[in-house]
């Protein structure tokens, strides 16, 4: 009798726990929305994700996100566009190309890659590529271009990792089969393992995009955060990240609220990235 | 004719030169970041900057490391129990399918998701503000600790399903309960793939930045308690690279940082491989 009151009790103790990340989802969801949604009513929601304007300090102020909206974007695309190709052609050829005892070197290298603090990596930008950017493209060097490299950079270990695994589960009678007719060992990988491996690759960029877009410090350091919409790669642009941080530190009442809503949406954003994620994996089981 | 078609295969040499080139790009880069803070930054690495306090002359980041290691312990504090029972609960008590494990799990990828700076966002309006902590380190710990949460969870459930069946039947027909046999059984042959992920969090509370800035704050001074402000060592660098006058030291901390994140990950993938070892052994 007594052991089934422990039984049931410990039973109990770890489904709290198991709630305890549920509980922790719902208190973020509360907390950023109900600071931010009457701030924004107050702003109104089209001048808020619409407004071409961030003037805090105006009279009156103008909160508009929509430059940082664009700027996020502009970021990502850019990170995806030197990411995935790289990546990508990495993931093939740990998966297919690589010698095993090269293999037991390189592995751990980009799993490096993916314990480097972003703040290193900002650092790093900001030291090389931010004059790299400077001497050969012209410009201040902080600019789209810079982040975008930056951020390709950080993505690798994320778009690797995932594709290469992806690559690895494709059945070896795909590869054997376009052997026996005749293709080569690279025409076999890249038109049949690697179509194959479709939703998977799909799920890499998607985490690859969700690492870009919520990337804070180290966008800071090189993208020189001017608040307005570039017109060029080479000019400065402000990410929805930039903007929280940036202002944070000296922001009160409203600004600090509309502050908040710029969280909230990078928050929408995120959630939505992972819907289309979990609808990825899904249609993979299925 | 074979060799013929053979020579007008122009497409294969390319995708091969292709993917090569790919690679020694992705090393190059690595060994690029790695070799150019090693070189501006161990020339750096003086004593003075291990000093017990932190003057605006001589910025040591031995505060900032001690504030580190006082994270890490209470976000692993908060994280690592509640990621074990969680775990155990989801590998042990239920079916996979039921609705229950379904909601927790999309609560775990969600939280896994969510960007480290709106973590700091909701610790600040939660830790900070609601529960008026202040900028202090059991802020941003409890917020790291949320961060971590999904991790711990993932890599426990991991290692408790990769425990064989065999192990729990052959617990149950001796006639140890439910509770007797995961305690007993199956939790301390899970143990290495527990710490990996463990070790793996640590590593990510060490990086982290942007989820700290505005819960743990960046105060210079040696906390004497956690409800005290205080940086780590990655809020020192960030500080560092910001003001600008003090370069060096931001190079000399990237240095230690690069280090004692490259030493973590090696040991957990050192865990990672004993574990593959050992469970290699038992099957």
């Amino acid at each position: 009798m007594k052991n089934k009151i422990l039984e049931l009790s410990m039973r109990i103790l770890f489904f709290i726990t198991a709630c305890a990340s549920v509980a922790a989802v719902i208190l973020i969801c509360v907390f950023l929305f109900s600071s931010s949604i009457p701030a924004i009513s107050e702003v109104g929601l089209g001048n808020f994700l619409g407004g071409m304007k961030w003037a805090p300090n105006n009279q009156p102020a103008q909160f508009g996100i929509f430059p940082m909206i664009i700027g996020s974007i502009y970021v990502t695309v850019g990170a995806i566009i030197v990411g995935v190709p790289i990546g990508l052609l990495t993931a093939l050829f740990m998966a297919r190309f690589c010698p095993p005892k090269a293999y037991r070197v390189l592995k751990p290298l980009v799993e490096l890659l993916a314990g480097i603090p972003s703040i290193v990596y900002g650092f790093f930008g900001m030291m090389v590529l931010v004059p790299f950017v400077r001497d050969v493209f012209g410009g201040n060097g902080n600019s789209v271009l810079t982040a975008a490299l930056l951020l390709g950079i950080m993505i690798l270990p994320t778009i690797i990792g995932v594709s290469e695994a992806a690559l690895r589960a494709v059945p070896e009678s795909y590869y054997e089969g376009a052997l026996a007719l005749g293709a080569s060992h690279e025409r076999s990988v890249f038109f049949t393992v690697f179509p194959a491996a479709k939703s998977g690759v799909l799920s890499a960029i998607v985490l690859g995009v969700g690492r870009a877009l919520g990337e804070t410090m180290a966008v800071i350091m090189v993208a020189g955060n001017q608040p307005w919409i570039p017109s060029s790669i080479l000019q400065g642009v402000r990410t929805l990240t930039a903007n929280i941080v940036i202002e944070m530190s000296y922001a009160a009442d409203l600004h600090r609220e509309m502050l908040i809503a710029t969280g909230v949406v990078l928050f929408t954003l995120v959630l939505l990235l992972n819907l289309c994620f979990s609808a990825l994996n899904r249609r993979k089981e299925g | 004719m074979e060799k013929k078609k053979h020579r007008r295969d122009w497409l294969s040499p390319i995708l091969r030169v292709g993917v090569w080139t790919a690679m020694v790009l992705t090393v190059a880069t690595l060994v690029l970041i790695i070799a150019y803070i090693l070189i501006m930054g161990v020339p750096h690495l003086k004593l003075s900057l291990f000093s017990p306090t932190y003057t605006s002359d001589n910025a040591s980041m031995l505060p900032s490391i001690l504030n580190t290691l006082w994270v890490i312990l209470v976000s692993l504090g908060i994280s690592v129990p509640l990621g074990i029972g969680c775990a155990i609960y989801l590998a042990e008590y239920t079916k996979r399918d039921s609705i229950v494990v379904r909601i927790i799990r999309m609560a775990a990828e969600t939280l896994s998701g969510i960007p480290s700076i709106v973590y700091g966002l909701f610790g600040y309006l939660f830790f900070v503000a609601q529960l008026k902590w202040g900028y202090s380190l059991l802020a941003g710990s409890c917020t790291l600790s949320l961060m971590i949460l999904p991790l711990i969870m993932r890599t426990t459930e991991e290692a408790l399903l990769s425990v064989p069946d065999t192990f729990r039947e052959a617990s149950f027909g001796l006639g140890a309960g439910r509770l007797r046999t995961i305690l007993r059984v199956v939790l301390p042959s899970a143990v290495p793939g527990i710490l990996a992920g463990v070790i793996l969090g640590i590593g990510r509370i060490v990086g982290e930045t942007a989820a700290l800035i505005y819960t743990a704050g960046t105060s210079t001074d040696t906390p004497h308690s956690l409800m005290d402000s205080g940086r780590t060592l990655s809020i020192h660098m960030y500080v560092l690279s910001g003001e600008g006058f003090h370069t060096n030291e931001a190079f000399a901390t990237a240095v230690v940082l690069l280090i004692t994140v490259l030493g973590i990950n090696t040991l957990a993938s050192v865990i990672a491989k004993a574990l593959m070892k050992t469970t290699g052994e038992k099957s």
